[in-house]
C-alpha cells in the first residue's frame, strides 16, 4: 500500500481545544519533595494524624524504588526536585460551600472545556467534581445523592466527613508500595474523588470528575477511591485536560475500585491532556495506576477508557477477580499521533471460581506515535473454571508509526479457557482514494474506517461519554441502517 | 461532453500517459483496449482524481469545467463515477453505511434530501436484487472477504445508486463468470441514456456483445493509437495488438491515431 498521503496529515494536525491558561492566583508549595513538603500538604488539607503517617511511609518507601524500565516508552530522567507538588487556586475565605461561592473565573474556565457545572447541574443529569490542579473547586448534585446514601464527594472532604470509609479502604486494592508512581502518589496525593454507594442502591446518576491541570511546574497527584457496597451498582466517569505549555507535567493517580458482593462498578475514561506538539515538545506524562477489586461474589468491574491525549501513557486498569463469578472487563481505545507514546493494557487476576474476563484493547498509531499494547492474564491455582477473552486491534496511519503487542498469560488451573486474539491493519491511500471517489472527504473516510475500527469499545461508553469520545477522535456517529 | 487533449501522467516521475487525446461525447458509450500495462486504469485514475499520479501537461475539460481542478470528492459528487478494477476492501465499516454515506454525500451535492435508513434500505435492496446480490452483503465490510466476482457486482451497484454522468468502468467484466457478467451488462445498460456518457475500459470483446460502444479506442504506451467502431474491438481480438504497435513505430500512422 501507498503512503497516505494530505488529506490524513491534515485529519491529524487539528488543534488542542483545550491548551489555554487560566489566570488565577495560586497557593502553591514551592518546588521539590520532602517530608517536610508531604506534612504541609497533609497541614493545608487539616488531615487527621494516620493519614499522615500512611503519606511518609509511602514517601520513605518511595526512596527505595526505582522507576520502571521495562514500558515501551523513552523519555529523559524526571528531576522530582523540580516538581511542585501542591497548588490550588486561592479562596476567598474558607472552602467555598456552594457554587455560587465558587470563583467565577473557576466556573468559566470549565464552561470552556464543555463542562459547565452549573448547566450541567441543572440539566443533563450528570453529577460533576471539578478537580482543578491540586483540590476539587466544586461538586454538585451532593444533596441529591445524599438522600440516597450515597456520597460523592472530593477526596479531602472524605477524609474530614468519613475518615471511617476511607481508613477502611485506602491502600487496600493499590498498597503503598505497589510501583514507583503509585508510592510517589501515595505520599503527595492531594485530591480526586470519593464515592461509597451504599448496599443494595443503585446510584441515580452518571458520576463524574473532571480533571484539570492548569499551574506550571506541577504535578497533579490525584488519588480516587469508588466503594459499591454489597449489590450497589455505579457508572463513573472521568475525563481529563490541562494547557499547551513546553515543558513535561507529571500526572500520577492513583484509582481504587471495590466492589463487594454482587456489586457493579463502570470506570469510563476520556484522557485529553495535552499531549505535547507535533515535534515532541510538551505533554503531560501520564503515569497512573488504576485497580479494581471484585472482593465480593457475582461483582463487576468494567473498565473503558479512551485515551488520546498525553505525550506518554502508562497505564494498565487491572481487575483483581477475587470474587467467585465475578467478572472484569476493559475496553480500550489509545490513540497516539506525533510523537506521543502510550504503553497500556490491562491485567486481569483470576482468584475466585467461574471468573471471567474479556480485554478489547484498539491501538490506533499515527504520525511518529509508539502504541504498545501490554495485557497479563493470570489464572491463579484456585480458580477452576476462569475464562478471558482477549482481542487486540492495531490500526496505523501512515508509514512511521508503530504498534507492538506484548500479552502475557499464565494459566495454573487445567480448565482455565483463555482465548487470545490480534490483527494489526492500516489505512492506505487505496481506502481514502477510494471512499473520495464515493463523494465523502478524506476526513470522513478516515472518521468512518477509525469508527469502524473503535465501535465494540465506544458502545461501552456511557451515550454522553460516547459522543465527546467520538468528537475527540475527530468522527461521527456510524448510523446504524437498517 | 469529455475532452481530453494532451494528457501526460506520471507516477514517481515515471512518464505514463503520453500525450492521450480522447473525445467523448454526452449520451456516447467508448471502449478502451489496450496491453497490460498501457495506461489505461492510470487514465481511469486520473480521471477520478487520485493524487498519487501527477498530471504533468494537458487538459481534461468536463461540460466546460475544468476537472483536473477539482477534488477528488467534488468530481465524484458531480457525476463522476469509477467502477475499479481492484475494489478496496474496507474492514470495520459495514457496506449499507459506506453505500449510504456516498449516496447521501451526492444527493446533498444535487440539492435533494438525503434518504434516511428507510428509504435508503428500500432503494438499495431493490438494486441489490438487480445486481444479484444478497441482503447479507449490506452488513458485511465493505468488500471484506468478497470474491472477486461479488466485488465487481458491489461496484455495479454502487453505480446505479449513484446514478452518474460520467461512469467509467476499468475491467469489470474481468474474471466475472458468464451469469455474473450478463448482470453486469444489464446493469450498465440500464443506466444508459442520452445524458450520461461511459468509458468501458476492457480486455475481451465479450463485454462488447453486451454492452454495444459507439466507439474503441486503442491504449498503447500510454496514449490512443487507434479508433474506430465495434469491429475494430474484433480485430483486434483476431489479430492481438503487435500490429498495431509497429503501425504506431510510424510517424505517419502515429498523426492517423490521434
Ligand atoms: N503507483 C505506481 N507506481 C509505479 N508504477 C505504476 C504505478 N501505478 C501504475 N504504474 C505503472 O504504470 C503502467 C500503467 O499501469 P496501468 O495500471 O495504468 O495499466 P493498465 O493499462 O491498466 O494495465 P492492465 O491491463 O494490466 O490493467 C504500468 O507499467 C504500471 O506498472
Ligand atoms: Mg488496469
Amino acid at each position: 500500500m501507498n503512503a497516505p498521503t494530505k488529506p490524513i496529515e491534515a485529519f491529524l494536525e487539528r488543534e488542542y481545544p483545550a491548551g489555554f491558561v487560566t489566570a488565577l492566583e495560586a497557593d502553591a508549595l514551592p518546588k521539590g519533595l520532602s517530608e517536610e513538603v508531604i506534612r504541609r500538604i497533609s497541614e493545608k488539607k487539616g488531615e487527621p494524624e494516620w493519614l499522615l503517617q500512611w503519606r511518609l511511609e509511602a514517601y520513605r518507601r518511595w526512596l527505595t524504588m526505582t522507576p520502571p524500565g521495562w514500558a515501551q516508552v523513552s523519555f529523559p530522567p524526571i528531576d522530582y526536585q523540580d516538581i511542585v507538588y501542591y497548588s490550588a487556586p486561592k479562596r476567598k475565605a474558607d472552602a467555598p460551600k456552594s457554587l455560587d461561592e465558587v470563583d467565577p473565573e473557576l466556573l468559566r474556565t470549565y464552561e470552556k472545556l464543555g463542562v459547565p457545572l452549573h448547566e450541567r447541574a441543572r440539566l443533563a443529569g450528570v453529577a460533576v467534581d471539578a478537580v482543578f490542579d491540586s483540590v476539587s473547586v466544586a461538586t454538585t448534585f451532593k444533596k441529591q445523592l445524599g438522600e440516597h446514601g450515597i456520597v460523592f464527594c472530593s477526596f479531602s472532604e472524605a477524609v474530614k466527613e468519613r475518615p471511617e470509609l476511607v481508613r477502611q479502604y485506602l491502600g487496600t486494592v493499590v498498597p503503598q508500595g505497589d510501583n514507583f508512581y503509585a508510592a510517589l502518589n501515595s505520599a503527595v496525593f492531594s485530591d480526586g474523588s470519593f464515592v461509597y454507594i451504599p448496599k443494595g442502591v443503585r446510584c441515580p446518576m452518571e458520576l463524574s470528575t473532571y480533571f484539570r491541570i492548569n499551574a506550571r511546574d506541577t504535578g497533579q497527584f490525584e488519588r480516587t477511591l469508588i466503594i459499591a457496597d454489597e449489590g450497589a451498582t455505579v457508572s463513573y466517569l472521568e475525563g481529563c485536560t490541562a494547557p499547551m505549555r513546553d515543558e513535561n507535567q507529571l500526572h500520577a493517580a492513583v484509582v481504587e475500585l471495590v466492589a463487594l458482593e454482587g456489586a457493579s462498578i463502570k470506570y469510563s475514561t476520556v484522557q485529553n491532556w495535552y499531549p505535547g506538539d507535533k515535534d515532541g515538545k510538551g505533554g503531560i506524562y501520564n503515569f497512573v495506576t488504576k485497580r479494581g477489586d471484585c472482593r465480593g461474589a457475582r461483582s463487576h468491574i468494567s473498565w473503558t477508557q479512551v485515551e488520546t491525549g498525553s505525550a506518554i501513557t502508562w497505564k494498565y486498569p487491572s481487575v483483581l477477580l477475587r470474587g467467585d463469578d465475578s467478572v472484569g472487563e476493559f475496553y480500550s481505545v489509545a490513540l497516539t499521533n506525533h510523537r506521543q507514546q502510550a504503553d497500556t493494557g490491562s491485567k486481569m487476576i483470576h482468584m475466585g471460581r467461574n471468573t471471567k474476563s474479556t480485554i478489547i484493547s484498539k491501538g490506533i498509531s499515527a504520525g511518529r506515535g509508539s502504541n504498545t499494547f501490554r495485557g497479563l492474564v493470570r489464572v491463579t491455582p484456585k480458580a477452576a473454571g476462569a475464562r478471558n477473552y482477549t482481542q487486540c486491534d492495531s490500526l496505523l496511519i501512515g508509514e512511521r508509526c508503530a504498534a507492538h503487542t506484548f500479552p502475557t498469560i499464565e494459566v495454573r488451573h487445567p480448565s482455565a479457557r483463555v482465548e487470545h486474539e490480534a490483527t494489526t491493519s492500516r489505512i492506505g491511500e487505496d481506502q481514502l482514494f477510494y471512499a473520495m471517489q464515493r463523494g465523502l472527504t478524506a476526513e470522513d473516510a478516515v472518521s468512518m474506517i477509525v469508527s469502524g475500527f473503535c465501535k465494540e469499545v465506544f458502545k461501552e461508553l456511557p451515550m454522553e461519554f460516547a459522543v465527546e469520545a467520538q468528537k475527540l477522535l475527530g468522527v461521527s456517529l456510524e448510523g446504524s441502517v437498517g | 461532453m469529455l475532452d481530453i487533449r494532451n494528457l501526460h501522467a506520471s507516477v514517481d516521475g515515471k512518464p505514463i500517459l503520453r500525450g492521450l487525446d480522447l473525445h467523448v461525447g454526452t449520451g456516447e458509450v467508448h471502449a478502451i483496449m489496450g496491453p497490460n500495462g498501457s495506461g489505461k486504469s492510470t487514465l481511469a485514475q486520473v480521471l477520478a482524481g487520485r493524487d498519487s499520479f501527477t498530471v504533468e501537461d494537458g487538459s481534461v475539460s468536463w461540460d466546460g469545467v475544468d476537472l483536473l481542478a477539482m477534488p477528488t470528492e467534488e468530481r465524484a459528487r458531480a457525476g463522476l463515477f469509477l467502477a475499479f478494477q481492484y475494489p478496496v476492501e474496507i474492514p470495520g465499516v459495514s457496506n449499507a453505511y459506506f453505500l449510504k454515506a456516498a449516496v447521501n454525500a451526492v444527493r446533498r451535492h444535487r440539492g435533494e434530501p438525503e434518504y434516511d435508513a428507510m428509504d435508503f434500505l428500500k432503494r438499495v435492496k431493490a438494486e441489490m436484487k438487480a445486481v444479484g446480490m444478497r441482503e447479507e452483503f449490506l452488513y458485511r465490510s465493505v468488500n471484506e472477504g468478497f470474491s472477486g466476482g461479488e466485488k465487481k457486482r458491489n461496484e455495479v451497484l454502487q453505480m446505479a445508486l449513484l446514478e452518474p454522468r460520467l461512469a467509467i468502468l476499468d475491467e469489470t467484466d474481468s474474471g466475472l463468470d458468464i451469469d455474473a457478467l450478463r448482470t453486469v451488462a444489464d446493469g450498465v445498460n440500464r443506466l444508459r441514456s442520452p445524458e450520461r456518457s461511459m468509458i468501458v475500459i476492457t480486455h475481451y470483446q465479450r463485454l462488447l456483445d453486451y454492452i454495444v460502444p459507439d466507439h474503441v479506442h486503442v491504449l498503447s504506451r500510454g496514449r490512443i493509437v487507434r479508433s474506430g467502431g465495434r469491429e475494430l474491438a474484433h480485430e483486434l481480438e483476431e489479430r492481438g495488438y503487435g500490429w498495431i504497435d509497429e503501425a504506431q513505430a510510424t510517424p505517419a500512422a502515429q498523426g492517423a491515431a490521434s
